[in-house]
């Protein structure tokens, strides 16, 4: 036999055999109602999420591997896998597709417009601008809704105006190809502007470039606030010991950078984020249109400080504001 | 049944949508011998140009045609870099794709356009034959409009000026002593590479719903894989049977994806399974020699 018969011949073969697999795993018995999960990339936060929305459903009476089956994918930041996955879920006729993360999310909407499977994101900042939902209340023609983790950005200034009183230039960090960064930053702007501080913004691409950008708002600036750029608390240790060299106190946006350093925040936990997103669904699987259930924002918001990253960055938090705190970091 | 079939023909809409990259990969890296990055970029300038003219009201048809010559336009930029300005093609293209980031944000002015409410060329499509969307009528239009950007092509390689265009990727030095003009020609071929991968990226924004700045990661890897894929499984033999095996191997490519995603192998892994994909097609011709005990030419770096 030929070189090519036979590699023609053993193609064949795996190919057969790969489609024939499927087919033996993949059918699920009748009365057990399968839930796509698609997930945009490996992350800590994007992780507490999903683990919320699985817990979320089983405290609703909805158990993975009992009377329903969760098939969960992860796209790791392959956007053209972002839609294959979405397609497979709309042609696997699943009972809900839960979409975490903004591009997903637009690709399982896109995939499953026509059809009658309702979509509920998570973990999207601004689902109305990002043409998910026409409005947060009511949006009767369209199968879908979710929980958003937008921050109240106003809380966060009110916050470090309070501890870093008398502050004129407030600096950030984001990347500019994160639409969820792009929206926090321009909340920043509307609620600095209303206080009369100047924002002061740089702009990275890669987390290569935060210490080069952190370094470049030295001497400019009185305060540093992030919002939840993945991009930017990626290497948030780069713009921790800058702020720490030079006395400027640095507020992210979320608890896990408050543990690595920060000062203080007004943060959800992510898992909660989820949990509230397992809740949405079990009702949707109860027999309630996605259409009647309004967008939710995270419900569960706590102040975090870390007392010690603040005198690293030379400042002492107000003890009215540590007694407000539902946890004080201290190392 | 339904299993198999919904994901044959998933990868099928797929390897055709994706096949358009793979063809610009192709003109570039083969044709043309000119290992062309910016690929990663002009994708995502397609989905751009395309995503923010829709949302401005033009129509999709237009948008998608302008999305091409952007494309066209930024490969042009590549060839430029290389043949004018003298810089590797390797580095023209990293440079171009570097500079295309910036410039996708520039035209978007977001990171993200949605696109759902839109109306795209795939529901124009929908509402000419009164049907509804889905992955069916996806197909119907790839099919087609492949096998006009096929035939196309096809009549174009044997034109003059198209073997030009390959007898530059094969021996530059004998096309110039025959008065050829290979720098028109390398520039030419990257412009046509780009303009099909920003096609295949204003096509695939308006199925998805969106064009996002990070949509062109890994594309150039993709169009590799497809390319080699193709012409290792399906071993073409002229113009019209390479034109095809490329966009056979999209098609493999996509269906091998899609069976690791059903199989439940961890996502993390499909990158490893891409590259071993790459590398077992690659090392096919050695294995061959070896087994027939003819000489194995050594590493090339290039």
């Amino acid at each position: 036999m030929s070189y090519r018969k036979l590699s023609i011949m053993l193609i064949t073969i795996s190919l057969l055999a790969l489609l024939v697999l499927p087919l033996t795993t993949g059918c699920g018995g009748g009365g057990v109602r399968t839930i796509g999960i698609s997930q945009i990339v490996t992350h800590p936060a994007l992780d507490a999420t999903r683990e919320g929305i699985i817990q979320g459903l089983a405290d609703k009476g909805y158990v993975d591997g009992e009377n329903i089956e969760i098939n969960y994918q992860n796209s790791e930041g392959d956007m053209a896998l972002v839609a294959s996955i979405a397609q497979q879920f709309v042609a696997d006729k699943v009972a809900v597709i839960i979409s975490i993360a903004t591009p997903n999310s637009q690709a399982a909407i896109s995939a499953a417009m026509g059809t009658d499977i309702p979509v509920v994101f998570t973990a999207v900042t601004d689902p109305v601008g990002s043409e998910m939902v026409t409005s947060w209340e009511s949006h009767p023609n369209e199968n879908v809704t979710g929980v958003s983790d937008m921050i109240v950005v106003s809380d966060d200034v009110d916050l470090i105006t309070a501890i870093v009183p008398g502050i004129t230039k407030l600096g950030t960090l984001y990347n500019a190809g994160e639409s969820n960064s792009v929206f926090l930053v321009d909340e920043l702007h509307k609620a600095c502007d209303a206080l009369g501080i100047q924002v002061v913004e740089k702009t990275v691409s890669t987390s290569a470039d935060v210490l080069s950008a952190s370094q470049s708002l030295v001497g400019q600036v009185d305060a540093i606030w992030i919002g939840t750029d993945n991009t930017v608390v990626t290497a948030l240790e780069a713009l921790i010991g800058v702020c720490e060299d030079n006395d400027i106190p640095l507020f992210p946006a979320d608890e896990d950078s408050i543990i690595r350093g920060g000062i203080a925040a007004y943060s959800f936990d992510y898992y909660d984020i989820g949990y509230q997103t397992g809740e949405m669904v079990a009702k949707i699987l109860d027999g309630t249109s996605a259409a009647d259930i309004p967008v939710e924002k995270g419900k569960v918001i706590s102040l975090s400080v870390n007392t010690v990253a603040a005198a690293r960055m030379g400042i002492t938090i107000p003890q009215s504001i540590i007694d407000q705190a539902a946890t004080v970091y201290t190392d | 049944m339904d299993i198999v079939v919904n994901l044959l023909s998933i990868s099928f809409y797929e390897g055709l949508a994706y096949g358009l990259v793979a063809l610009g990969v192709y003109i570039s890296f083969r044709v043309l011998s000119f290992p062309d990055l910016s690929v990663d970029g002009s994708f995502p300038l397609g989905g751009a140009v395309a995503a923010i003219l829709i949302i401005n009201g033009v129509n999709p048809w237009l948008a998608t045609l302008v999305a091409l010559l952007a494309g066209c336009l930024a490969g042009l930029g590549t060839g430029l870099l290389n043949t004018k300005l003298r810089i590797n093609a390797l580095l023209s293209g990293i440079l171009m794709m570097v500079a295309l980031y910036s410039i996708n944000l520039l035209i978007m002015g977001r990171a993200n356009i949605p696109l759902l409410r839109q109306i795209t060329v795939f529901e124009e499509v929908s509402n000419l034959f009164g049907t509804g969307s889905g992955v069916i009528l996806s197909i119907v239009f790839m099919v087609v409009l492949t096998a006009i950007i096929l035939a196309v092509f096809n009549w174009f390689l044997r034109t003059e000026i198209g073997l030009v265009l390959r007898a530059t990727g094969e021996n530059e030095q004998m096309v110039r002593g025959l008065g050829g003009n290979t720098d028109m020609a390398t520039m030419m071929g990257i412009s046509l590479s780009n303009g099909m991968v920003a096609l295949s990226g204003a096509l695939i924004a308006q199925n998805q719903g969106f064009a996002d700045v990070g949509m062109g990661i890994g594309m150039i890897v993709m169009g590799l894989a497809s390319v080699i894929i193709g012409e290792g499984l399906f071993r073409p033999k002229g113009v019209t049977a390479v034109l095809l095996a490329v966009f056979g191997g999209a098609f493999v490519y996509r269906l091998f994806i899609g069976i690791a995603l059903r199989l439940g192998l961890p996502p993390t892994n499909l990158k490893l399974i891409t590259a071993l994909l790459v590398i077992v097609s690659l090392s096919v011709p050695f294995f061959r020699k070896k087994l027939r005990g003819e000489w194995i030419p050594p590493a090339v770096r290039m």
